[in-house]
């Protein structure tokens, strides 16, 4: 009955309009997004050099999913995407509470906790690959002192994937940190007195205040960072180019280099396959979140 | 079925902004050409100079010089400005199978009349030509692949340039022998650098197989499965487990590897000669300490050079002025245009037009280089100027094979897939 009603309104605020209105918003949107969106899907399946084109059918996604380092791509994404998510959920929470408790110069914490959010991950990516060079960068240099040699991060391949992983972690989660920063400051402070009043000490409090109550900032974090995570380009390609070799290769920059070497019709579909996969991760893990949100 | 997609619509849909651009120079009675070329610092000294030795001669025609990055990513500006139809009046690219890839019958002005012509080397107008016509002329030097090495050290240590790889391998085992100094150089950071032993090796290869390059092109022979081409990849392999290379291989760039070389921190570095240009840039008190030889093979009384073309000047086929556009490609194929180069760099190999001179006090690396083409000496081709098959990822799996990831025969195989893709894509029968 509600549905219905509300469907009524929306219908009847759509003809307050008349529908020149829309024509602006409705060109760029057909310019911008539509066309692209349906020529991409059209360009997957032609083998094309941009100069010209030929129809090829699947042979595209054929070729994409025999490429040899596309399931090493696809597991390396995986690996990448959880981890980046994972660690940014944890230290952004832990982060959140500290910088709302009564810590000294909390302003100043957290701007400072913020502010590899505002660096350009270029950037980001050119430093940290001077610090974990593995013989004159200061992360070794550091390890060094303690008598200890430091492995090669970036290009020892059982290290190279976890390292970059490390400064994506290091480089968002200051976001992720005021989104918990925000949904923390909302939780009523009525519930923690009342906590304290049936004697739940400090871990109890967290565990069953703290923790379902600022699910909504959970919800929003995982999403975030599991879609940046799942497409996640520009820092590896700064900090390992999917090198050494291939070994920190994500289907991001297995696309990137068909596109590189001139094979526009196959980076194409490679597109295509990525825009499929991560909407076959995140719409059902959404749905998924925020039923549950319901419910609790 | 293949289709050509429309240039006018693309153009078309490529924004206004080209099109105020070309009314503001229509306007003006001077002409003034735009230069593409890439970011090698070497590249874009010697274009100015060029640039501006053309119009002191020519006031009339301004060439402006537009730097773009070089590699893969250079690539593909170059397709997608051609695609779109923003390509300068005049751009520098390379000869051979990528030159092929631009789809030179489209886009570029036939230079086969040109009267200079006949004082283009004829090896060089076979890589820059396409159905009996030539579309390019020779900028900047031919060059080698091969290694530089340290000639302190080599006299230090009583060493001679060595004919064959055994006599290599024995002569970085002195070296490690005597400690200090880093046998083999390789700086995977630039990870295009780490295929020169394979690249490098195929003057060898050629020499135990001769129809290796129409073979390869037809998809009739393999590297994996003879045994001549695999050497390279297997060469790579030894060095690394011999455990001759610097410390932070995968971690060090390509400059790294040039300081190493000229200033004594490293013997051998494996590359293309054109890095000489480079060495003048940043080590000149060192340039006389640099030597050259070829990769060498296991016949030592067969020992060649694998050398790489000059690159192409091109015309774009829709420039406004081709009259003013020939006439500089004209002067910088000229003897000319060698010597305003030579000026601008330094002397770094060989020119391709005929009549072109080095001067005789040149670096011993480019005495070693030149000696390969002069009279007696020995070279071929890059299999890049005899095949059009060249797959993208060879030097991703260089960088495996010589950081011990991955075994020579599995990398071979690797390669072998990776340029199905190229052939597929450029149409070449016998592939699909």
């Amino acid at each position: 009955m509600t549905t219905h009603r509300k469907k009524g309104t929306r219908r009847g605020l759509a003809a307050a309009y008349p529908s020149w209105f829309y024509l602006p918003a409705a060109i760029i949107f057909g310019v911008l997004f539509l066309f692209p969106t349906f020529a991409s899907l059209f360009f997957s399946l032609t083998r094309w050099t941009l100069f010209q084109y030929s129809f090829i059918g699947l042979d595209n996604f054929r070729q994409f999913f025999s490429e040899p380092f596309l399931v090493w791509g696809l597991v390396n994404t995986l690996i990448y995407a959880v981890v980046t998510s994972g660690s940014k959920v944890v230290l952004g929470m832990l982060l959140g509470i500290l910088l709302t408790s009564n810590v000294m110069a909390r302003g100043l914490l957290r701007a400072v906790a913020f502010f590899p959010v505002l660096v350009s991950t270029i950037g980001v990516g050119i430093t940290f690959t001077m610090l974990m060079h593995p013989t004159n960068g200061l992360i070794n240099d550091v390890i060094a002192t303690f008598g200890l040699k430091g492995p090669a991060w970036l290009t020892d391949p059982r290290f190279a994937l976890l390292s970059v992983a490390f400064v994506d972690v290091w480089k968002g989660v200051g976001l992720a940190t005021v989104i918990y920063i925000a949904g923390i400051v909302s939780i009523p402070p009525e519930y923690y007195e009342a906590a304290k009043m049936d004697g739940a000490n400090a871990l109890q409090r967290f565990w069953n205040v703290t923790l379902p109550l600022a699910r909504p900032a959970t919800v929003t974090v995982i999403i975030l960072s599991l879609i940046g995570g799942l497409r996640s380009f520009d820092l590896i390609w700064a900090m390992t180019k999917g090198g050494p070799g291939f070994t920190t290769d994500v289907v991001a920059s297995v696309i990137y280099k068909q596109y590189q070497a001139g094979f526009y019709g196959l980076s194409t579909a490679g597109n295509v396959v990525l825009f499929v996969l991560v909407a076959a991760i995140v719409v059902p893990l959404s749905v998924m979140l925020n039923r549950k949100e319901v419910e609790a | 079925m293949t289709y050509a997609i429309s240039r006018r619509l693309l153009v078309a849909a490529a924004a206004g902004s080209a099109l105020a651009l070309s009314f503001a120079t229509a306007a003006s009675a001077e002409v003034s050409l735009t230069f593409l070329v890439d970011n090698a610092p070497a590249t874009v000294s010697a274009s100015e100079a060029l640039a501006a030795a053309f119009h002191a001669k020519n006031p009339d025609i301004t060439i402006e010089v537009e730097a773009r990055a070089a590699g893969g990513e250079g690539d593909n500006i170059v397709k997608t400005r051609l695609a779109t139809g923003e390509m300068t009046d005049v751009f520098m690219y390379n000869a051979g199978s990528l030159f092929h890839a631009l789809n030179p019958q489209q886009n570029m002005l036939d230079l086969t009349d040109e009267p200079y012509q006949s004082d283009i080397m004829d090896t060089f107008k076979s890589v820059v030509s396409e159905n009996g016509k030539v579309y390019g002329a020779p900028f900047q030097t031919a060059m080698g692949g091969g290694v530089f090495y340290n000639k302190k050290i080599y006299a230090e240590l009583g060493l001679e340039v060595p004919k064959t790889w055994a006599e290599f391998m024995k002569n970085n085992e002195a070296i490690k022998a005597k400690g200090g100094v880093t046998p083999v150089i390789q700086t995977f950071k630039d990870t295009w650098t780490s295929q020169l032993f394979m690249l490098g090796d195929f003057y060898n290869v050629l020499q135990a197989v001769p129809d290796f390059p129409e073979k390869y092109t037809a998809n009739q022979i393999k590297y994996a499965t003879t045994p001549a081409a695999l050497r390279g990849f297997e060469h790579q392999e030894e060095v690394f487990k011999a455990g001759y290379l610097n410390e932070d291989f995968g971690s060090a760039s390509y400059d790294d590897g040039l300081r190493m070389v000229s200033k004594g921190e490293g013997a051998h570095y494996p590359m293309l000669t054109f890095a000489i240009g480079n060495l003048f840039e940043n080590y000149k008190d060192y340039i006389n300490d640099v030597g050259f030889f070829a990769l060498p093979g296991d016949d030592a009384t067969n020992d060649g050079l694998t050398a790489w073309m000059a690159n192409g000047i091109y015309g774009y086929a829709q420039t406004e002025h081709p009259a003013e556009v020939k006439k500089f490609i004209a002067f910088v194929a000229s003897k000319d245009g060698c010597d305003t180069q030579t000026k601008a760099v330094g002397a770094i190999g060989p020119y391709m037009t005929k009549s072109c001179t080095l001067p005789a006090d040149v670096a011993p690396a480019v005495k070693d280089l030149v000696a390969y083409f002069a009279d007696g000496g020995r070279n071929a081709p890059a299999l890049e100027f005899l095949s059009p098959v060249k797959g993208p990822a060879l030097e991703q799996i260089t960088v495996e094979i010589g950081s011990g990831i991955r075994s020579p025969l599995d990398g071979a195989k690797l390669y072998d897939d990776d340029v199905r893709k190229q052939a597929l894509q450029l149409g070449l029968p016998g592939w699909e």
